[in-house]
């Protein structure tokens, strides 16, 4: 038999949820245990094979110095490197200090902030190093991971579809709840991936997996802000996961503008 | 030449008071149909699988607008006292989602095989004029030429259609522009009218004759007739929106870079929701899914849309590259060279594009802007 693939996942920035999520394949993890070489993944095992890697799952975001070197290093070792979730794909909700004073933070934070060393932005790995694919979500979707593994190792496309969510709920059967509640949902310019989970729970959509493909982010706030939806509920669901993500950041600000005219 | 007792003729009317309607549903549910009609749920009247006459909307009504659709209480016990829906008969007719072939990895190669179902019987409750006018025209793109699609025709074939005709209108139906409405007037096996207390059926095929034949039913007073006229009559009275159709495919074919396009691509969110409400909007993907392992692949075909970007992927880039030109395939396609292709517009004026798109595009307004010459720069 062929040697399979050895398979490494680092972790930055995080709270472990993305890496939680391919644990949580159960019925699939065997066949994927089996596809590759688990060569180093410490959320899963203490055995530590060292690199090169042909695949390297990257979580979080970079937020210190010594993670925007420790990234450098994965990247050299790594053939393959895919980035994985919300926060290793835009930031994260940590990006929310990319608008803040974060020695303002540590201050009210840490007893003894002297021993705190961060940087002042959390970033993607993108910002840092040449990814190869990233796969969105907070947290991600395993059988969208699994499809992408599954598609390096058999050479060919992923399947990851960068459509908004109203698709997903259409398909479904969800009935719209902008439309139908009057709910300030996210979907129109949300990429797919969760198949469409909120809506279907009544609750509209929070922008889990960042911006779909061509998204137009400022007609559906006008829309919102035009039918009794305040910048005080906009922003916060604008800036919230994927807060840093070019298409959400931009027209958040541009509410925030907008709010600061109207005082 | 006497009647035959078994079957009422078409164009033949009876009665029957409303709490008989179950006796249909019943009678339907006997003939193994599942029987399909509207409910409420998540604030919305939806299409379902219905067993009772209890589970229809009774006493609801929508209220709805460019972007706004609210469920709202009636001051009588109608059944059918709403319009059209977020769901259309599509769903059911054209599966959002199916499996088509399926293949095995084996010792001898790969084994492919057809995953063929056995069609629902479906019989669909409710069914409104322009929904019917919808049913024809997706009669004709899936089955209307040399290739026949085996799901869609399989469910077709079977399905019994009682219609209801509207007896009011929302402020975004548009059918009397298309010529698809308010009356039920063709395709149907029985149509209802809805009067307080009371129905009148109407047949429409030899099918729906025999089954209406083996109800309990009265005759029709002409007082119930006139009744059942002026009910009818009263959705006519209330559409208000208009789109004018006079040489509508060249007028947009001729218009392609008018200003129009770029102001309403800056407003379109391309969310694909306009495609999926509407009863004609036919487009899938079709993708073959695999394991990890590569041993089992299924080809499946699931709803897609022109507003989907990717839609427009061939190698190396997509061809509709902004929202503007997505758009402008979505509404030349919808009224104007969908003639062309299946000899009718696409559109029926069910006005769920309208009320379902989150920011209230109404292509009626579109319509009447590309008509309007562009102001010289
Ligand atoms: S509920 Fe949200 S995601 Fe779903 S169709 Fe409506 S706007 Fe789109
Ligand atoms: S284009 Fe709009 S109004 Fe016309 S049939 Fe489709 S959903 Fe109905
Ligand atoms: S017209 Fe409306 S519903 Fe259709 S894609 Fe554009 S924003 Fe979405």
């Amino acid at each position: 038999m062929a040697t399979r693939p050895r398979l490494a996942v680092f972790k930055f920035a995080s709270c472990d949820g993305c890496q939680l999520s391919l644990l949580d394949a159960e019925d699939e993890l065997l066949e994927f245990a089996g596809a590759v070489e688990i060569a180093y993944f410490l959320e899963a095992t203490s055995a530590i094979a060292p690199g090169p890697y042909d695949i390297g799952l990257v979580e979080g975001s970079i937020t210190t110095a010594h993670d925007a070197q420790r990234i450098q290093d994965i990247r050299a070792q790594c053939r393959t490197l895919i980035t994985i979730g919300a926060c290793a794909t835009s930031g994260g909700i940590q990006a929310l200090r990319n608008w803040a004073d974060t020695d303002e933070f540590l201050q009210a934070v840490y007893a003894s902030p002297q021993y705190i060393s961060t940087l002042a932005t959390s970033t993607a790995i993108a910002d840092h190093v040449r990814v190869d694919f990233e796969l969105r979500g907070c947290p991600i979707n395993q059988f969208q991971l699994l499809e992408v593994v599954g598609a390096l190792l058999q050479g060919r496309t992923p399947r990851v579809a960068r459509h908004a969510v109203c698709l997903d709920c259409k398909r479904n059967g969800t009935v719209c709840v902008a439309v139908a509640q009057g709910l300030a949902c996210l979907g129109p310019i949300t990429q797919s991936g969760c198949g469409a989970l909120c809506p279907g729970c009544d609750r509209g959509c929070y922008g889990c997996f960042g911006p779909a493909l061509q998204a137009n982010p400022r007609s559906l706030s006008d829309q919102y802000l035009a039918t009794g939806h305040g910048p005080a509920q906009l922003l916060p669901l604008l800036r919230n996961y994927n807060a840093a993500a070019t298409a959400f950041r931009e027209e958040s600000e541009r509410i925030e503008r907008l709010a600061g005219a109207g005082d | 030449m006497t009647a035959d007792p078994g079957l009422i003729p078409i164009g033949g009317e009876r009665r029957i008071p409303s709490d008989r309607l179950q006796d249909l549903i019943d009678l339907l549910r006997q003939d193994d149909y599942s029987v399909v009609g509207p409910t409420v749920d998540q604030e919305a009247i939806v299409y379902d699988e219905v067993t009772s006459v209890d589970q229809l909307p009774r006493g609801w009504t929508d209220e709805q607008g460019p972007g706004t659709y609210r469920l709202a209480r009636r001051e009588d016990d109608a059944l059918f006292g709403y319009v059209v829906g977020p769901h259309s008969w599509k769903k059911y007719l054209f599966p959002p989602l199916s499996t088509l072939s399926a293949a095995d990895r084996t010792e001898q190669g790969w084994e492919m095989r057809r995953v063929e179902e056995a069609p629902p019987k479906y019989a669909f409750l409710g069914v409104r004029a322009c929904e019917l006018a919808a049913i024809a025209v997706q009669d004709r793109v899936f089955a209307g030429g040399p290739y026949v699609d085996p799901i869609y025709s399989g469910r077709r074939q079977s399905a019994f259609l009682i219609a209801v005709n509207c007896t009011q209108a929302a402020s975004t139906c548009f059918c009397t522009s298309m010529r698809t409405g308010p009356r039920c007037c063709t395709g149907f096996d029985l149509a209802l009218t809805e009067l307080p207390g009371e129905f009148v059926i109407e047949v429409g095929s030899d099918r729906g004759g025999t089954l209406l034949a083996r109800l309990t039913t009265d005759a029709c007073s002409a007082r119930t007739l006139a009744a059942a006229e002026a009910a009818r009559q009263q959705a006519v009275d209330q559409i208000t929106r208009r789109m004018d159709t006079t040489d509508i495919r060249n007028v947009l074919l001729t218009q392609l870079e008018h200003p129009r396009w770029q102001e309403t691509g800056e407003r379109c969110l391309s969310c694909t929701n306009c495609t999926m409400v509407c009863p004609t909007c036919f487009c899938s993907t079709v993708e073959e899914v695999a394991d990890l392992k590569t041993e089992h692949v299924e080809r499946q075909r699931r709803w897609d849309s022109c507003f989907n970007p990717e839609f427009s992927y061939v190698h190396g880039g997509l061809v509709r590259n902004d929202i503007r030109s997505r758009y402008r395939q979505w509404l030349t396609h919808k009224l104007a060279s969908w003639q062309d292709q299946f000899g009718t517009s696409g559109c029926v004026g069910c006005g769920r594009c309208i009320t379902w798109c989150p920011v209230g595009i109404d292509l009626t307004e579109e319509v009447a802007a590309l008509r309007e010459k562009p102001a010289c720069p």
